[in-house]
């Protein structure tokens, strides 16, 4: 991949990118890591002086497809590992979002970016999400320094695991140079069972019925009248072995016949329909609205969205219904009154889509109290006491 | 000689010891706060026990305020702390020094919420693994990491050492199950991490702790995923003439894109003791053998195992032997889960716990053999094969000292070799006082020291479990 912006450092191995931070700690400069810019406007606007490149980390490490591990560099497109997978009918199980999709922009999704913003999809419900796969990571801390956490292996508990906290740490930490991933066996078949024209309480109700059921269901979301077809639609996903997927798909439209469920999407058509749920296609446009994603308890998600009222201009279910993704007006008063909908019940909303002026006005992320706010300053300087990498990129000040 | 060092205790702290024990009784009600001798004895050694320190006292509160206020004492009085559950760690996570209070769960026990719509249960962190399991079961859920242990263990101390157990093949270990904790820090402050939603935003505080042996705070309460079981369990029984051949067949069905619930090996002398114990059916005549468990309909389940048998066949099975009722799999699993107490009646032992790669299995196998034979000692291998989970338990006489010191080195030497073949030191077990001076094995200093720092900044005297997990100062592996 090309470097696009010669201001950008761009180390070609491990050793080289100690070696630039450890210069920009001493220059006190401040970095923003990028790896493919796919999803640039996630979290809040960057506020460094210079890019921190992982395009030149590229390439797969090992895959042991026999241990169901893979290891890659930091700069590899997940285009290419996703290929690399597929050839041994293998994936990476979390299923992550592909944010260019909401964000309108190019860019190609990363290793590293996917660790960093810990991108999980709709399979989370049933496979966890991208921290609980990733089971290695090698990063250079703010001090310049290569540090190792984890391995390979899938059980492994020596130590404190810094792997978790830098998934999803946006960077804060450390500069990702290479992650390792436990797999499963891409399913041989897939099979989703469309309910339609349920209201939001009775999607709520099939969903949570069928994801208590013993069937093993991999994916539980809504989409509401407007997003492709003019009614409602609930969507419930089995995979596996085909003979298995045609007999719990048959259980499942058994355990919920007073639902209506009837039709069922196999093949394609059931992949590209996860496809746009997982890239949150449904609220894509109008590009000017504001995107969010609010995680709860399912059975509140009616209760929010009541008292949220007519704030929410279009919703979608994921993950059963504790997953609710909404579009509103991009103003703090939408910001504000959305959390404060949300107070109450408990759970978190985080801003995904909104002009940079308001990610940097209002709390991207849901707001911490005050004892983890000292808690994340100080662990954050326990990687970066200088504060080189991705200043304020989580939360304004840190 | 036992050969795991100690630090010397604070003689200021032991001098003190009737100063703390008031400051404790002015906190605690009588019922909470064990200050004699034989009381405090109780708490002196967990499941290694071959290591023991008696506590200055052993404080065991009702509520997370009360943990709050025995923390914020033992801050300002200078105390350390040792956190325990139920005291089942094979590591020494649980075992004191006499300088350190010991912080106990067992008042801590009650189950607070079930939730099977959200599919979740909050509880005390006193309460033990399956009595969540069994608080959900006629609702056809479980909890579902399942330590051997877990008639006993806490979930407060699962979180600790992010145990595991067999079934984490297909549903993963406690850090995969848990979704929210309290934690009380040693400044007292109550922090609830994560909670009955999925994935807070921010740093992943449940990652950081689980598995943090007790370094970063006291869990007074967890929150963890129910899972709705499958609609039927099978186990099955596949006995092997090889051990390489068993091991082999365990890395070609996950090849193959199976990923059983459970995928066990035994040994010949495992089989031996296990079945002695737990009568079981296991096959006595087979060098080594795997317990396979499928779960689904009678359909799925016929399935899968035929898929199974294939690989199996391919790599020499002699014995198949199926579970015909559910008493059937209980004894089955009830063998593999008595494991080390059945073994403990035969001999004493030290239970290893490395993990390796899947496809390294045969080589550590051999090497486990080879190593401990040097020694002249015996061992019995049961252990989690699907993620390549060893458990070596090396037998030796604990009242002949040349016997215990054989037997700790060959276990550092099978946990080196672990780690050697891209593994770890401990899978599930967790470091505590056992594998503390390994650690520089396989870890470099500035992996360590990023470690210690990110400890630092809950506890910056490490006072919490204090002489675990990194190596004492100027002692290397």
């Amino acid at each position: 991949m090309i470097v696009d912006d010669v201001a950008a450092l761009a180390p070609g191995d491990e050793a080289e990118a100690c070696a630039m931070v450890a210069e920009a700690r001493d220059r006190g400069e401040r970095l923003d890591i990028v790896g493919g810019g796919s999803r640039a406007g996630f979290g809040r606007p960057p506020e460094g002086a210079r890019r921190l490149s992982s395009a030149r980390l590229d390439g797969i490490v090992f895959h042991e497809p026999t241990e169901m591990v893979l290891r890659a560099r930091a700069g590899a497109p997940l285009s290419a590992i996703a290929a690399a997978l597929d050839a041994h009918d293998q994936m990476l199980p979390f299923e992550p979002i592909d944010h260019r999709t909401l964000y309108g922009g190019g860019g190609e999704p990363t290793i590293g970016g996917l660790v960093a913003a810990n991108a999980s999809g709709p399979r989370r419900v049933s496979a966890g999400a991208a921290r609980d796969s990733v089971i290695g990571l090698r990063l250079v801390n703010g001090r310049g320094e290569a540090v190792m956490t984890g391995g390979r292996v899938m059980k492994n508990v020596a130590g404190l695991d810094l792997v978790k906290l830098n998934c999803g740490a946006l960077g804060t930490l450390g500069f990702i140079t290479e992650a390792t991933f436990k797999l499963l066996p891409r399913p041989e078949s897939e099979a989703t069972i469309a309910i339609r024209r349920l209201d939001d309480a009775q999607a709520i109700a099939a969903m949570t019925a069928a994801l208590g059921s013993p069937f093993g269901v991999s994916g539980a979301a809504m989409l509401s009248p407007g997003m492709g077809r003019e009614f409602s639609r609930t969507f419930l996903r089995v995979e596996g072995f085909a003979a298995s997927v045609d007999h719990r798909a048959d259980k499942l439209i058994g355990l919920l016949v007073e639902f209506g469920a009837e039709r069922v999407l196999k093949g394609d058509e059931s992949r590209r329909l996860w496809r746009a749920v997982r890239d949150v296609e449904f609220l894509a446009e109008p590009r000017e609205r504001a995107v969010w994603r609010v995680g709860l308890r399912a059975s509140r998600a009616l209760d929010f969205l009541a008292r949220l009222g007519p704030r929410t201009l279009a919703h979608f279910f994921d993950w059963g219904g504790a997953l609710v993704w909404l579009a509103t007006e991009p103003t703090p008063a939408d910001a504000a009154a959305l959390r404060a909908a949300l107070a109450p019940l408990g759970g978190h909303a985080t801003l995904v889509r909104a002009p940079d002026a308001l990610r940097a006005a209002i709390d991207v992320f849901q707001p911490q109290p005050p004892a983890l706010v000292a808690l994340t300053r100080r662990v954050k300087a326990a990687f970066d006491p200088d504060d080189v990498f991705n200043h304020g990129r989580m939360y304004a000040g840190i | 000689m036992p050969q795991i060092a100690f630090p010397q205790p604070d003689p200021t702290i032991l001098e003190r010891r009737d100063e703390i024990v008031a400051g404790l009784a002015a906190i605690l009600p009588t019922e909470s706060l064990i200050a004699d001798l034989a009381g405090r004895r109780a708490f002196e050694t967990d499941a290694l026990t071959a290591y023991r320190r008696l506590p200055l006292a052993v404080a065991l509160p009702r509520s997370a305020d009360e943990v709050a206020r025995v923390m914020r004492f033992c801050r300002d009085a200078g105390v350390n702390v040792t956190p325990r559950g139920a005291g089942t760690s094979l590591s020494g996570g649980a075992i004191p020094q006499e300088d350190a209070i010991v912080l106990g769960l067992s008042k801590l026990n009650r189950i607070l919420e079930i939730n099977l719509a959200d599919r979740y249960a909050r509880v005390e962190a006193g309460v033990t693994n399956l009595a969540i399991s069994e608080a959900v079961a006629a609702d056809g859920f479980f909890y579902a990491p399942d330590p051997s242990s877990q008639l006993a263990c806490t979930i407060g101390g699962n979180v600790g050492m992010n145990s595991g157990g067999a079934h984490c093949l297909k549903y993963g270990v406690t850090v995969n199950n848990l979704i929210g904790v309290r934690l009380v820090t040693l400044d007292g402050d109550i922090l609830d991490l994560g909670g009955p939603e999925l994935d807070m935003p921010g740093l992943d505080w449940l990652g950081l702790v689980c598995g943090s042996e007790g370094q970063l705070g006291i869990v007074v309460e967890a929150t963890v995923k129910l899972i709705r079981a499958a609609e039927g369990a099978r186990p099955v029984l596949f006995g092997f003439d090889s051990c390489a051949e068993a091991s082999r067949c365990v890395a070609a069905i996950i090849g193959a894109g199976i990923v059983p619930v459970a995928m066990e090996y035994m040994d010949r002398p495992a089989i031996a003791i296990c079945e002695n114990f737990a009568k079981a059916g296991y096959p006595l005549d087979v060098e080594a053998m795997l317990i396979v468990e499928v779960e689904g309909s009678e359909a799925e389940m016929a399935a899968e195992l035929g898929r199974i048998a294939a690989i199996a066949r391919a790599h020499g099975v002699r014995v198949m032997r199926e579970s015909m009722s559910a008493m059937e799999s209980a004894q089955i699993w009830k063998g593999r889960k008595s494991a080390f107490g059945a073994t403990g009646r035969v001999a004493d032992y030290i239970c290893m716990d490395g993990t390796v790669p899947t496809s390294r299995l045969p080589e550590a196998l051999q090497r486990v053999g080879e190593i401990c034979a040097a020694y002249g000692l015996r061992v019995a291998n049961v252990f989690h094969a699907g993620d390549g989970n060893m458990h070596p338990l090396i037998l030796y006489d604990v009242n002949d000292p040349a016997q215990q010191q054989k037997a700790e080195d060959a276990g550092r030497e099978v946990l080196k070799m672990s780690v050697a073949l891209g593994g770890s030191l401990t899978g599930e077990h967790g470091v505590g006082i056992e594998k503390r001076d390994l650690m520089s094995c396989q870890f470099g200093a500035a992996d360590l020291a990023q470690q210690k720092r990110v400890r630092a900044a809950f506890d910056p005297q490490a006072r919490l479990n204090p002489a675990k997990v990194f190596p004492l100062d100027g002692r290397a592996a």
